[in-house]
């Protein structure tokens, strides 16, 4: 259980990142497991949505991202996405203006099978049966919660291998973060989708991951299994409160 | 009573004519927010093409063909390579480009075929269709084309995965980037889509204006009246702008002001609506919860 990962999906190495001239990310080292949950710790401006923005190369990076054993080097963020690498950014990102309908099918726009599409939109109808109401509706009248679903749901529609979710609970009721993330841990079981969360509230984020990194300051300060770090007592006074 | 029917409806055929320059307009302004003022000249320029065309013996409908797609081909061109470098530079900057292309064009052209003014034949016959003494054929044919031009773009925007794309990306690019659209790609694709219809909006208005390197100036002050006064960020309010523009001037020409000064109508029109309504008469309100 405590062991390294065994089997990583995502390899991250020496991950630099730059807003132009300012460098954020001081040189990251992390694995994502192959199927699990990871989570990544921090407080506000640790430089946890800039790492994950690396990952989708919507930033200026330097380092090493080895995705199913290939290297993302000069790969520019469509063509992450197309290699199954899903991003629900900060603050959502869904198209306000468009139908829930066309965001969900821009979520598949690179796939080509589109009975797996269909089938994929039913699966996500049965996570989500919210969405299947508000079909016809325009997102940006959707309420937070039902755009967070969305947002999430447009993001498996691209059927990741790894989906990296920025802030899910943001500006959420905390009944309604619960539910979603139930609904996330579902998925992650039944879908086997490996799942990179960042999160403020570690102790949500504890619950649901398997493995989690500690971000200070643009730099991994402590990695480990779920339990070791909810066992840290640094991180314990720091971030759980207690 | 008659002269009024005949007056509405020729300007409801050019207003078709404003229509799909309007339209045309809005396709750039709402990917980049930038109103393409060469738009006006990359279209004459594709009718001198078409002209061209004719003269060496080519059937009317295949040069209109041709030269909708050259002029696809030269809006993405036009795109990657002149618009594209100054994708980052102040406003500023992209206008003077536009003027300058504006002002290329026009010498371009003037130096190839000289200043002195064209015919070019309108597509539809000589008589009347179907004994309409409303309006000549080529009025009534411009309007179906108009209304052909309308439907194919609406149905490829709402129905076409690419369609959705070249949407999304508008909208919003950082998210559209994320689902793995080329959004780079997808503005030339909508500067493509601009020049081709724009050049269809030069072809239709040509046998009605004559052919010279100066004939899209004014029309394109029109069709951005009309874009200005249906509401710039909606295409449909621009289609809507440009029919009513074009009646409007028909009727003010011939009953209030005389044509001399129907030009400066349609800057009154654009100035009155900016002061009244910002957006434009159909101008959208976003409804967005937070
Ligand atoms: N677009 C930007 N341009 C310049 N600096 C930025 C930009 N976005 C973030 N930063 C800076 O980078 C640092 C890391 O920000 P980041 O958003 O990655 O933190 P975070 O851990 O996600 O914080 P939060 O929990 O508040 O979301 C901060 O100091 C922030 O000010
Ligand atoms: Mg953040």
């Amino acid at each position: 259980m405590n062991e390294p990962v065994a089997t990583p999906l995502m390899q991250v190495r020496a991950l630099k990142a730059f807003y132009g001239p300012l460098q954020v990310v001081h040189g990251v080292d992390m694995d994502v497991a192959a199927g699990g949950i990871t989570a990544l710790l921090g407080a506000n401006g640790a430089g946890k949505t800039t790492i994950l923005r690396a990952l989708s190369a919507m930033v200026r990076r330097e380092g090493d991202v080895i995705f199913a054993g290939q290297n993302l080097k000069g790969q520019a963020t469509e063509d992450v996405a197309r290699l199954g690498i899903a991003h629900v950014p900060d603050g959502r990102g869904t198209f306000g203006a468009l139908t829930v309908a066309e965001n969900l099918r821009l979520g598949a726009y690179t796939r080509r099978d589109r009975a797996k599409v269909a089938a994929d939109l039913e699966i996500i109808f049965s996570y989500f049966p919210r969405l299947r109401e508000r079909y016809q509706q325009q997102a940006g009248t959707l309420s937070g919660g039902e755009q967070q679903m969305l947002a999430i749901s447009r993001a498996l529609m691209l059927r990741p291998k790894l989906l990296l979710l920025d802030e899910p609970s943001f500006g959420l009721a905390p009944i309604i973060v619960k539910d979603i993330f139930r609904i996330l841990r579902a998925i992650n079981r039944e879908q086997g989708v490996a799942m990179l969360l960042v999160e403020q509230n570690a102790n949500l984020a504890l619950d649901l991951a398997d493995h989690a990194y500690l971000v200070e300051t643009g730099r991994v300060v402590l990695g480990g299994s779920a339990q070791q770090i909810r066992a840290d007592d640094a991180v314990r006074r720091a971030y759980l409160g207690y | 009573m008659s002269t009024f029917a005949h007056q509405f409806f020729s300007g409801l055929a050019m207003g078709g004519v404003y229509a799909i320059l309007a339209l045309a307009l809005v396709m750039i302004y709402q990917a980049t927010h930038l109103v393409n003022f060469a738009q006006g000249e990359m279209a004459m320029f594709a009718t001198y093409m078409a002209w061209n065309m004719m003269d060496s013996g080519l059937p009317y409908w295949a040069a209109f063909g041709l030269t909708v797609v050259l002029s696809f081909a030269a809006g993405v061109i036009i795109e990657r390579v002149i618009v594209r470098p100054f994708a980052k530079a102040p406003v500023l900057s992209m206008v003077i480009v536009f003027i300058g292309m504006v002002f290329i064009f026009n010498s371009v052209v003037g130096w190839i075929y000289g200043y002195e003014i064209k015919d070019f034949r309108s597509p539809f016959p000589e008589k009347a269709w179907f004994g309409n003494t409303l309006m000549s054929s080529h009025e009534s044919g411009v309007i179906v084309v108009t209304f052909l031009v309308l439907a194919l773009v609406y149905g490829f925007f709402r129905f076409t995965p690419l369609g959705l794309a070249m949407r999304a990306a508008a909208q919003n690019p950082a998210s559209s980037r994320l689902v793995g659209i080329k959004v780079g790609w997808m503005l030339a694709l909508g500067w493509g889509l601009a020049a081709a219809i724009g050049s269809i909006a030069g072809m239709m208005a040509a046998p009605v204006v004559y052919l010279d390197p100066n004939m899209m100036s004014s029309l394109l002050l029109y069709g951005f009246a009309a874009a200005v006064l249906g509401g710039i960020d909606n295409p449909w309010g621009a289609v809507a702008g440009g029919f009513i523009v074009g009646v409007m001037q028909n009727l003010v020409g011939a009953y209030l002001v005389g044509t001399q000064i129907q030009l400066s109508v349609a800057l009154v029109i654009i100035i009155g609506v900016l002061v009244m309504k910002p957006s434009g008469l159909f101008g959208r309100v976003i409804v967005t919860r937070v």
